[in-house]
């Protein structure tokens, strides 16, 4: 009887199971319940460095994104909006990429080139093109050098399989040292460009985003009906899923890797495109601000829906611009709201296991007696 | 002339070095941690804190400062703080299931985040005038010459001028090597990172050894950090400093073909060519700024070769990216 | 003659979801002696094994090793009761080699790889293997892996012996070796079980049988008491004609003829060397051949996947009696040429179908592309999905239910159906009956005669002879990517077809020599 005590502890007290079934709300009812759960921790851990009461962290955090909304101030908001306008457009850029298995994590260069393009355009057209010519340059010209940046890593992927995880990486660093190049050279040997006066896109209703936020809302609509219902957002499905599959059926793989690339390379250039013609007027190596590796983790979280997109930039965003709010009260650094993101997201890439498993606890039948 | 600029290249190498040793060994079960640039942050901020309380509490006098403490203090915070990122990494990804590239860029947001906020934070504190704070009293521990370096010329200055965890580096990553290929823990990492299923029926703790490998591979990582603070740039830390070198560790891995002794030769390489754009004449600073590419270009260069060859020693750990689950049907 | 018992099972029961796999199982064991488990596919065979050798765990039950209770939660648990498990997919390493391979896991002593190298040598010639152990797993045929496998568990020490269909990939030639050689084991006083749904190697080997059916335990019998039509009975639950109907094609025309095609692979090695033959419309060509002598690569070739360096591959196409060449050309142009030519490949969720996506989704794979529009029409793949789960009795909750969540019968009944719905006048299937059980399996028969009837030229890759040689009319044998001979199915013999398959490897040898 000693014998079998001792051996029964050694069972494991409970097992893992894989699971597939739970409803979708369920799934989104536990991912809603860790964001509330994220929340709370974030409000706890900035009170407790900021020395503040939980509900004055909030109310700093709130009226830090939203300003003074309620006495009809809208700037704040508006800049909130255009945050997620950027941040949501990079996501956008590199759903499809994810959704072929192609690890695209070359958004921050893709639209930095993108953004180089527009500054040269408003630099060196600028003077010269009618105002309707140049911001047709601009947009095609931007275009064209994201897509470019994004497809140089697919054709070597599609011919020789190369890790393209790294290559794109590798070209955000080289597309930095351009712009770095770029702002020395016009910035007169310091490392900015003041704001150029030319192609700036025009303020809608004194609102400067308005356009940026237009379009990025445009391209989520189109982004959705692209993945859900086009043909080519099936072939990019079943790329992903299976190239063998993709080669039985007769799908030129190569071609739905390159032209993949060209649409999300596309897309983070017109992503630059709205950060330099749109917003700042101006270039520098920290444009895009480490978005595009934000971007990557927001789509991922997505599951491939735009709309969801939306709805987790919107979170995302709203943490960094009210943490930092709350961090600069304090006189802390910022980069505590780098700390908090990147702790939700930890929080909603753990939970998915308790959506994709369960764990069955092992009754004995000892303790089934008793 | 071109001894300093060997030294130099070998100096900007180590970190690499570190990095790239860490990450082999993570990559040798299987996981593909994204996490290492983060980690490597984390290192050296837990180095600079570590050696920062140890310079205030001995009134920040030299004279008051043991040599082995002011050492050993930095490198066990380092080792330890990279290891808690590196179990974090593990938790998430071998016993949560979750995608090893989010969770692993997920946890380089978190790593630089921290190191940036950490370093303001004792930025803060010192009410220093420089964004930056200087621990030059610990870095002097910290890049001691071997005594007789001096007496030897060119050949001691090649040889036996650098600090002592640029030596580590080569004995770690030589270590590595050895446990890989020639013992039975090297034998057993290796089968769960190509095939974990085998391992699993063979009786090998395939959590264990996943857990195992991704948490030492990090602490190395994060001595590459600390080597950074402490030797290369002398005991400053100042935000952002640190750059992308966790990214050039990585893609070092793959230029090496995941073996550490290919990585002492590689890690030299790279630190050679992120430093040439100082030592070609005549450059103007926008020019410069177009050499400091050449490091990532050829890194490109690099992996796309290896991907032209398809020898099948050549190639990454089969079961590398994905997790393991018993029982999955 | 007193037998001791090695291993009782006492009720086990194991659940993946809602799917029960084992129900109170009783099942006991001796030393000395061959045991079969004899079950159709599905009927928990494997699931029952896997949690002696502590890949699972049982929801409920015991498991009892030399009398005394046992708790096996792990493989090392497992290895620790002498328990040795060869799996039916092997666990091996294949970068490693076969030494490495056999002292993977084991913890007690210094790492001696050459003192391991003398053990495993008289292992060998103890018991006849013939290996060299510095060979690399990915470089063996796959025999040699089984018999890595089979020493792997013999250097542990293991002294019960189980095998998962460890014929399933094997000559008739080479089973009759493996056999003589757990003959040899069951004498030195081991016990040894063996998974099977083959009938006539359970006859032919064991002592005793155990059946499965659905995860339950039906019964056990001894051998020697027993007859094939008992079996079956027992593990279908009603008796059912073990016959497959064969009609004479008539009005045989050639449909595809391959000339003198050669394919080399990625690493440089000739897979398919200078093949030839011919496919007649209303007849069922066969094709016969080790596991990996080219036969995945052959119906590949035809279907436009691989590049060939030599060679033609002549479509007759019905409608217009003209010949098209169909090398070099990819799976789209194949279809716009107007070749009806249908495969169902080996390889079902990860070529055939799309796991991840419905069943609506999967049969829009052949037909999304036509027509003029950016956009897909998914009213007519919706029509053929409910038009395929009505005809072949598909089980599954709806047309939007992932594949990957059906069974493998399921599966599979989806895949043909699609294949078949395209109206094909060449159909290719590999494997097509792999991990069926015996009504799905006949049903596939079935449709693939219902094909022959209406005049398609089937080709069918195929691995039990014997259903090669009750349902082909012409029997091709691939041996090494070389065709070395094609037998009329009516007359031949498996030992014949067992020779043709082995017959390109042994003229290989001699060369060498």
């Amino acid at each position: 009887m000693a014998d079998t005590a001792v051996k029964t502890h050694r069972e494991p007290l409970f097992h893992v199971v894989k699971r597939d079934d739970m409803p979708w709300w369920k799934a989104w009812a536990i991912r809603a319940a860790t964001i509330v759960i994220a929340f709370f921790i974030v409000g706890l851990l900035s009170a407790a460095v900021t020395e503040k009461s939980f509900g004055e962290t909030y109310s700093v955090m709130f009226s830090g994104v939203f300003g003074r909304l309620f006495e009809g101030r809208t700037t704040m908001l508006w800049k909130y909006l255009q945050e997620i306008a950027i941040l949501l457009c990079l996501a956008l850029a590199l759903t499809p990429a994810f959704k072929m298995k192609f690890w695209n994590c070359g958004a921050e260069g893709q639209a930095l080139m993108g953004g180089l393009a527009p500054i040269v355009c408003m630099i060196e057209l600028g003077p010269k093109l009618p105002y309707p010519v140049l911001i047709a340059v601009i947009a095609i010209t931007s275009i064209i050098a994201g897509a470019i940046w994004g497809v140089i890593p697919a054709i070597f992927k599609a011919w020789f399989n190369t890790n393209e995880t790294l290559f794109t990486l590798m070209m955000n660093y080289i597309a930095t040292q351009i712009i770095a190049y770029y702002v020395y050279l016009k910035g007169g040997g310091s490392n900015v460009i003041n704001p150029v006066e030319y192609g700036n896109f025009p303020a809608v209703g004194n609102n400067n985003y308005f356009i940026n936020i237009v379009v990025v809302a445009v391209i989520t609509v189109i982004m959705y009906i692209y993945l859900k219902y086009s043909k080519q957002g099936y072939e990019i499905s079943v790329v992903g899923e299976s190239q063998n599959t993709a080669r039985y059926i007769g799908i030129n793989v190569k071609k739905v890797i390159i032209r993949t690339m060209v649409i999300s390379g596309a897309l983070c250039g017109v992503t630059g495109m709205l950060l330099v013609a749109g917003t700042d007027h101006s270039i520098n190596i920290n444009s895009v601000g480490g978005q595009g590796f934000t971007a990557i983790l927001m789509s991922w979280l997505g599951q491939f829906n735009p709309f969801i997109m939306v709805i987790m930039t919107a979170l995302v965003v709203f943490l960094r611009i009210g943490v930092s709010k709350v961090a600069d009260t304090a006189l802390l650094n910022s980069s505590f709201s780098e700390i908090m993101v990147g702790l939700v997201i930890l929080l909603l890439v753990g939970c998915e296991f308790f959506i994709n498993y369960s764990i069955k606890f092992k009754h004995s039948k000892k303790e089934a007696r008793v | 002339m071109i001894i300093q600029f060997i030294c130099r290249a070998i100096l900007l190498g180590v970190p690499l070095l570190y990095g790239s040793t860490g990450e082999i060994v993570t990559e040798k079960s299987g996981h593909l941690n994204l996490g290492i640039p983060g980690i490597m942050y984390v290192g050296a901020i837990s180095g600079v804190v570590g050696s920062f309380i140890y310079e205030n509490s001995c009134g920040n006098d030299i004279a008051n400062m043991n040599p082995f403490l002011a050492v050993i203090i930095p490198l066990l915070c380092a080792i330890a703080g990279a290891t808690l990122m590196g179990l974090l990494y593990s938790f998430l990804t071998v016993t949560l299931h979750a995608n090893q590239n989010v969770t692993g860029l997920a946890l380089t947001t978190l790593g630089i985040g921290l190191g940036n906020f950490l370093g303001a934070s004792l930025i803060n504190i010192t009410k220093s005038e420089l964004p930056s704070i200087a621990l030059t009293k610990t870095s002097s521990f910290f890049s001691a010459k071997l005594p007789f370096a001096d007496d030897l010329g060119w050949f001691g200055e090649l040889f036996f001028s650098h600090d002592f965890l640029t030596y580590l580096a080569i004995v770690i990553a030589l270590a590595v090597s050895f446990v890989l290929n020639r013992t039975r823990v090297g034998l057993n990492l290796r089968s769960v990172g190509e095939n974990p299923a085998t391992a699993d029926a063979a009786g090998i703790n395939v959590i264990k050894y996943r857990y195992l490998a991704t948490c030492i591979g990090s602490a190395i990582a994060g001595l590459g950090g600390l080597q950074y603070v402490m030797a290369y740039a002398s005991g400053v830390w100042s935000n952002n400093a640190f750059g992308d070198r966790g990214w050039m560790a990585i893609a070092l891995v793959i230029f090496a073909l995941w073996k550490p002794s290919m990585a002492i030769v590689g890690s030299f390489v790279f630190g050679a060519l992120c430093n040439a754009n100082n030592y070609i004449q005549g450059l103007g600073t926008e020019t410069q700024e177009l050499f400091k590419m050449l490091p990532y270009v050829v890194t490109i260069i690099v992996l796309i070769i290896t991907s032209m060859r398809k020898k099948r020693e050549h190639q990454p750990p089969a079961n590398l990216g994905l997790n393991y689950f018993r029982e999955e049907r | 003659m007193d037998k001791q018992p090695a291993i009782e099972l006492k009720n086990i029961t194991k659940r993946f979801g809602k799917v029960v796999a084992n129900k109170d199982v009783n099942l006991t064991a001796y030393r000395g002696e061959i045991l079969s488990i004899l079950g159709e596919n599905g009927s928990g065979k494997t699931t029952l094994m896997n949690m002696i050798s502590g890949i699972y765990f049982p929801d409920e039950g015991e498991i009892f090793i030399d009398e005394k209770e046992a708790v096996i939660t792990s493989p090392k648990d497992a290895f620790s009761y002498k328990i040795g498990m060869i799996h039916q997919h092997f666990k091996l390493v294949d970068v490693f080699s076969e030494a490495e391979n056999i002292v993977l896991g084991l913890e007690d002593g210094k790492y001696n790889l050459k003192a391991s190298t003398e053990q495993i040598k008289k292992i060998s010639e103890q018991y006849g293997f013939e290996l060299d152990v510095d060979k690399k797993i990915y470089t063996m045929s796959v025999s040699e892996k089984q018999t890595v496998e089979i020493i792997k568990v013999l250097y542990r020490g293991a002294d019960i012996l189980i095998l998962d269909e460890p014929t399933a990939v094997l000559t008739p030639q080479e089973t009759e070796k493996l056999f003589n050689i757990l003959r040899r084991m069951r004498d030195d006083g081991k016990c040894i079980i063996i998974i099977t749904h083959k009938l006539h190697e359970v006859l032919s080997l064991s002592d005793r049988v155990s059946v499965l059916r659905k995860g339950e335990y039906v019964g056990t019998v001894n051998t020697a008491e027993t007859s094939e039509s008992e079996l079956t009975e027992m593990m279908v639950g009603k008796k059912i004609e073990l016959n497959i109907e064969r009609n004479e094609p008539h009005d045989t025309i050639d449909r595809l003829i391959v000339n003198g095609i050669t394919c080399v692979d990625r690493m440089g090695t000739t897979v398919l060397d200078d093949v030839s033959f011919t496919a007649k419309s209303g007849e069922i060509l066969g094709i016969a051949g080790i596991a990996g002598s080219g036969q995945r690569e052959l119906l590949e070739s035809i279907a436009g996947l691989q590049h060939l360096s030599s060679g033609e591959i002549l479509y007759l196409n019905p409608k217009t009696d003209s010949i098209e060449n169909l090398r070099d050309k990819t799976p789209m142009q194949i279809r716009n040429m107007g070749v009806r030519l249908s495969f169902v490949p080996e390889d079902r969720l990860g070529m055939g179908l799309v796991g991840n996506m419905d069943i609506v989704d999967n049969m829009m794979l052949r037909s999304y592309s036509k027509g003029h529009s950016m956009f897909l029409k998914r009213k007519k793949p919706k029509d053929l999905a409910m038009k395929i789960i009505h005809d072949l009795e598909v089980v599954t909750p709806s047309a939007s239910t992932p594949v990957r969540r059906l069974s493998g019968g399921n599966v599979q009944k989806v895949l043909v159906g699609r294949e078949i719905a395209a109206s094909p006048t060449v159909l290719m299937v590999a494997y097509p009956v792999r991990g069926l059980d015996i009504n799905s399996s006949y049903m596939i028969y079935n449709l693939l005669n219902e094909q022959k009837e209406k005049g398609v030229a089937v080709i069918f890759v195929g691995e039990d002879l014997d259903v090669l040689v009750e349902l082909c009319d012409r029997i091709m044998v691939i041996g090494s990517g070389k065709i070395t001979g094609v037998v009329d199915g009516r007359t031949t013999t498996k030992e014949e077809i067992g020779l043709l398959m082995t017959k390109s490897k042994q003229e290989g040898e001699s060369d060498n020599g």
